[in-house]
């Protein structure tokens, strides 16, 4: 029979339910009959038994991190037929990232289900292999799908928006939950700069209000955006050009060290000002005593003073030399 | 009073529509289908018409003259379009009488075409890209450019004053040339768009003399810096509306208080993150006409006199109706929004990561709120509140705060959906995301609810069955759809089998969207719905284990809906390619990022876009897309010319 006469004959039967179950059972939309049958014999109209020791699989205890592949389900699949083990053969675990181990494992249960493995974008070769020998892997998705979708257990399939949590086990599934990318990004910024707030490193942009004296308004700087003080005193510069006096000359390095932070204090005192910061315990310090690294940990508020103000305000470790009613002022 | 003061005076055009279609009726019958012999003598409707003889004589413009004029009460597009097909010469009135017109997939017709016919067309909306882009699933550079259109437009229709834009990929020569070509160009509204830059926001600025209308709605900008701010004219003054949200960048605050000094019939104002608290009293003291206000972030230190002088500058905002923005929003921060609280319709508290007892303080305060988008932090607790508080409410959003799913402590479930809708009894509108659910539930919020016209339910753990009963929520759907006729717009989710399709076809039958994903068990399915569902219009489909067989049995069905996606389901380049064979009239893309090097006709495809068209194939499509070619011979062809 052509897949068109096929076709024909399940579009016969369509009036009732059941025979089009049936005939759907017989002939996949591939027009495959044999390997399939014996299989979607297990899924014809997901009788309520069927479902109940299903789900009971799902709460089966099982080793390893949620959402992989018990050992059972393993022999299940080696036991459902040579199409079934050219399947698995397929699907090899993913190399490298030991914290997605299982997961992969779990796209492989699951490759059928592309969302899964289109998550997998950074070894696309399996996803394709998957799609080259449809005789192997589609009779063997259609049967195992309904099997692969109940062992999945519960909570552990939707993609997190907070980056900065480990992501251990969980696959991430391409768009799900179905949250625009504008709003996943926006949000990861809020969780970002509030494990900030407690201390936690984040990875995302690092705001921290820029104040001068003079000048009638606020900027604000993202110091992950530099990588060392050279780079943000540039930027300061920049942004502050209109309120400092003259021609910010670039004094030439004198050589001593490397880190730039004596560059800055130089730039900076060249035109009377001085950056200071304010730290997790609210003292302000001169800018450029700690590595870059340990900077941008403690910093929460920048301010460029002008160099009479600073006057007495020794560079980090030794604080609490001047008022803070003095800083603000 | 007359049939004819009936005719010019009745402004509602089903009313007109209604006498017209009789009188036209009448008219065939007696001028048998001739409109050049029509003679007013003939139209006993209309006795006391008293035209003058000269009239009579114009018997081929008379019916021009009125038909226009009656059309121009009819207002909605759909009413227009059936106008349009009721004979040749009410084709040709509407045309040139539409105003508004709106183009759902910008693929399905050609930019020329609707140029040309529309010759009084002030205002286009334009959509591109399935709505499944939104979760990218849709890979870039996919399509949608909004060039051909503009260019289109530039060259044909001068005064078209209006654009919106949907989803589609603008570049900066996109704005410059709007900037350049529409001289009365009033309105740009850009919802989920990219392409462009800031650059491209400062030609329209500085260049639209009578711009009243700029949003950016979560756009993905280029932002090159704030000055796009400074280039609006200082001769500018009729800004109405300026939504900048999505931009990262700061502006100057100074050009910023310049622009809303001197503009004076600015209402809405939605600023960007990057507007920082304390300066926000000194934007909205010149601004305190606005009725929509979009803070920017809401988290600085402020001290008490700052804080004060805040508090009088939002109190000062008398007709403030809408409220958005607050990002960061700092609990302490909140009683400062009280004095607003009483009067606002709609609050956007979707990036204000506020917790629950902060949120209830705040919304048992909002007795008119008639929409509400917020994070999950709400909690039930929350919901309550609002079931008590929010009688007026008619649509809310519930929008997952990102923690990690089991290690919530977020006690947002089920129970806060069905307080609403007990308690809320306007609601009809409902995007909600949660763990888990109940058919339970969704029977409650059913016998609660009828009147919802939009639900969409998440329930974030894919093939989640009704936790309590762990049966499937096919029972909880059914009662959904049963229940809520008016139903236009769904998303289900959890664990479903194909009877639930079975009930959404029978039942739904004002559903114009339904997206599913994770879902059904077979190609029943996807028949159920194709065969059923009478006004389906978009189907999105992710993750459903189904293709060829409902799709071939109901390909007609396509060609009356807009557009079908599925992607990863089990659809096979065999079955697309009969498919694009059977219909001509449907482009059936194609795409693929990781295309296998040989493509028999069994293999399946990842993801297929249908759409109908009068446009024919595409000249756009990137390499991953391929539209399946008509002609049995050629698999599929890939006319790439830009």
């Amino acid at each position: 029979m052509s897949p068109e006469e096929e076709l024909q004959s399940n579009v016969s039967v369509a009036s009732s339910t059941r025979n089009i179950v049936g005939v759907l059972k017989e002939h996949n939309y591939l027009g495959l009959s044999d390997c399939s049958s014996v299989g979607s014999s297990n899924l014809s109209g997901l009788a309520d038994d069927d479902k109940a020791t299903i789900s009971l699989k799902a709460t089966e205890l099982t080793l390893g991190l949620p959402g992989s592949q018990s050992p059972a389900r393993d022999t299940e699949l080696n036991s459902l037929g040579p199409a079934k083990l050219d399947e698995k053969l397929f699907f090899p675990l993913l190399p490298s990232k030991d914290e997605i181990c299982s997961s992969s494992q779990k796209n492989i249960a699951s490759g059928n289900k592309r969302g899964f493995a289109d998550t997998m974008d950074k070894v696309p070769v399996y996803t394709e292999k998957n799609w080259m020998f449809p005789e192997a892997v589609v009779a063997t998705q259609s049967v195992i799908k309904k099997e692969v979708t109940q062992n999945i257990p519960k909570g552990k399939l939707s993609t997190t928006n907070n980056s900065s949590s480990p992501p251990a086990a969980k696959a991430q599934i391409v768009g799900w939950p179905p949250v625009r990318s504008y709003r996943k990004n926006t949000l990861a910024t809020t969780c970002k700069n509030s494990d900030e707030v407690d201390g936690k490193p984040g990875s995302g942009p690092l705001f921290v209000k820029v104040s001068m004296d003079g000048a009638p308004y606020l900027r604000k700087v993202d110091l992950r955006s530099y990588t060392n003080y050279g780079e943000l005193s540039a930027a300061l510069e920049k942004m502050f050009t209109t309120f400092t006096l003259g021609q910010c000359g670039t004094s030439g390095a004198t050589g001593k060290d490397v880190r730039n932070e004596t560059k800055l204090k130089d730039l900076l005192n060249g035109k009377d000002y001085v950056l200071t910061y304010e730290d997790k315990d609210g003292d302000w310090m001169l800018v450029g005593d700690f590595s870059w690294e340990i900077f941008i940990g403690v910093c929460k508020k920048l301010k460029i003073m002008k160099g009479c103000d600073a006057i007495g305000l020794a560079a980090a470790p030794a604080p609490r030399t001047m008022e803070k009613s003095k800083m603000r002022a | 009073m007359g049939a004819s003061s009936t005719l010019l005076m009745v402004s509602h055009g089903h009313c007109l529509l209604c006498l017209l279609f009789s009188v036209v009726r009448f008219i065939y019958i007696k001028t048998f289908n001739s409109f050049d012999s029509f003679r007013i003598k003939s139209l006993p409707s209309l006795p006391s018409l008293s035209l003058s003889p000269s009239l009579v004589l114009m018997d081929r413009r008379f019916p021009f003259k009125v038909l226009e004029h009656i059309f121009s009460f009819v207002d909605s597009n759909e009413d227009r379009n059936s106008v349009s097909l009721v004979c040749k010469s009410w084709f040709e009135t509407e045309r040139r009488t539409r105003k508004r017109v709106f183009v759902g997939n910008c693929y399905a017709v050609s930019p020329l075409k609707v140029a040309r016919r529309f010759p009084k067309m002030r205002s286009l909306t334009l959509k591109g890209k399935p709505h499944f882009a939104d979760y990218n699933l849709v890979p870039d550079g996919w399509g949608g450019y909004a060039w051909p259109w503009i260019e289109a437009m530039a060259a044909r229709r001068p005064f078209l004053e209006e654009i919106r834009l949907k989803r589609m990929v603008v570049t900066d020569e996109c704005l410059e040339k709007i900037a350049a070509s529409f001289r009365d160009f009033k309105t740009l509204v850009l919802t989920s768009c990219e392409g462009f830059s800031t650059d491209g926001i400062a030609a329209i600025a500085s260049t639209c003399r009578k711009l009243r209308d700029l949003e950016l709605r979560e756009c993905i900008v280029d932002d090159l810096g704030g000055d796009w701010l400074s280039y609006f004219p200082e001769t500018s003054t009729s800004l109405v509306s300026l939504d900048f949200s999505c931009l990262d960048s700061e502006v100057k605050l100074s050009d910023l208080e310049r622009l809303l000094s001197r503009s004076p019939n600015l209402k809405s104002l939605k600023l960007n993150r990057s507007v920082t608290l304390d300066v926000l009293e000194s934007l909205l003291r010149r601004a305190p006409q606005l009725v929509e206000l979009g803070t920017g972030s809401f988290s600085d230190e402020l001290d008490p006199e700052e804080i004060a002088k805040l508090t009088k500058a939002l109190s000062e905002l008398k007709q403030l109706k809408s409220l958005s923005g607050l990002w960061d929003l700092l609990p302490e921060y909140i009683p400062l929004l009280y004095s607003l609280c009483p009067r606002l319709t709609s609050l956007n508290l979707s990036y204000a990561t506020v917790q629950m007892p902060d949120l209830i303080d705040l919304l048992s305060r909002c007795s008119k709120l008639q929409k509400l988008w917020v994070m999950d932090l709400i909690e039930d607790k929350g919901l309550k509140t609002v079931a008590l508080c929010c009688k007026e409410l008619r649509e809310l959003r519930v929008f997952p705060s990102g923690a990690d799913l089991d290690e919530t402590d977020v006690t947002l479930t089920e129970q806060g959906l069905v307080s609403v809708s007990e308690g809320c009894p306007k609601l009809e509108s409902v995007l909600y995301f949660c763990v888990q659910f109940t058919n339970a539930a969704l029977v409650s919020i059913a016998k609660n609810r009828p009147n919802f016209r939009c639900f969409r339910l998440c329930v974030m753990e894919p093939f989640a069955p009704d936790y309590r009963t762990q049966q499937p929520l096919d029972e909880g759907f059914k009662a959904i759809v049963e229940r809520c006729k008016d139903l236009r717009r769904l998303s289900v989710s959890g664990l479903l089998t194909d009877k639930a399709f079975e009930y959404i076809g029978v039942h739904a039958k004002k559903l114009r969207m339904l997206s599913i994903a994770f879902a059904g068990d077979s190609d029943l399915m996807l028949h159920h719905l194709l065969s059923g569902c009478q006004s389906l219009k978009k189907l999105e489909i992710r993750d459903c284990p189904f293709g060829d067989t409902a799709l071939l049995e109901n390909a007609a069905k396509l060609e009356t809906m807009r557009s079908l996606w599925m992607s990863s389901c089990f659809v096979s380049f065999g079955a697309c390619k009969q498919l694009s064979q059977k219909m001509p009239r449907l482009n059936v893309e194609v795409i693929d990022e990781h295309p296998p090097k040989t493509r028999p006709d069994s293999s399946p495809v990842e993801r297929i876009y249908i759409y109908r068209t009068v446009a024919g194939p595409r000249l756009d499509t990137p390499e991953f897309v391929w539209t399946i070619h008509k002609s049995p011979e050629v698999g599929v062809s890939r006319l790439s010319i830009r």
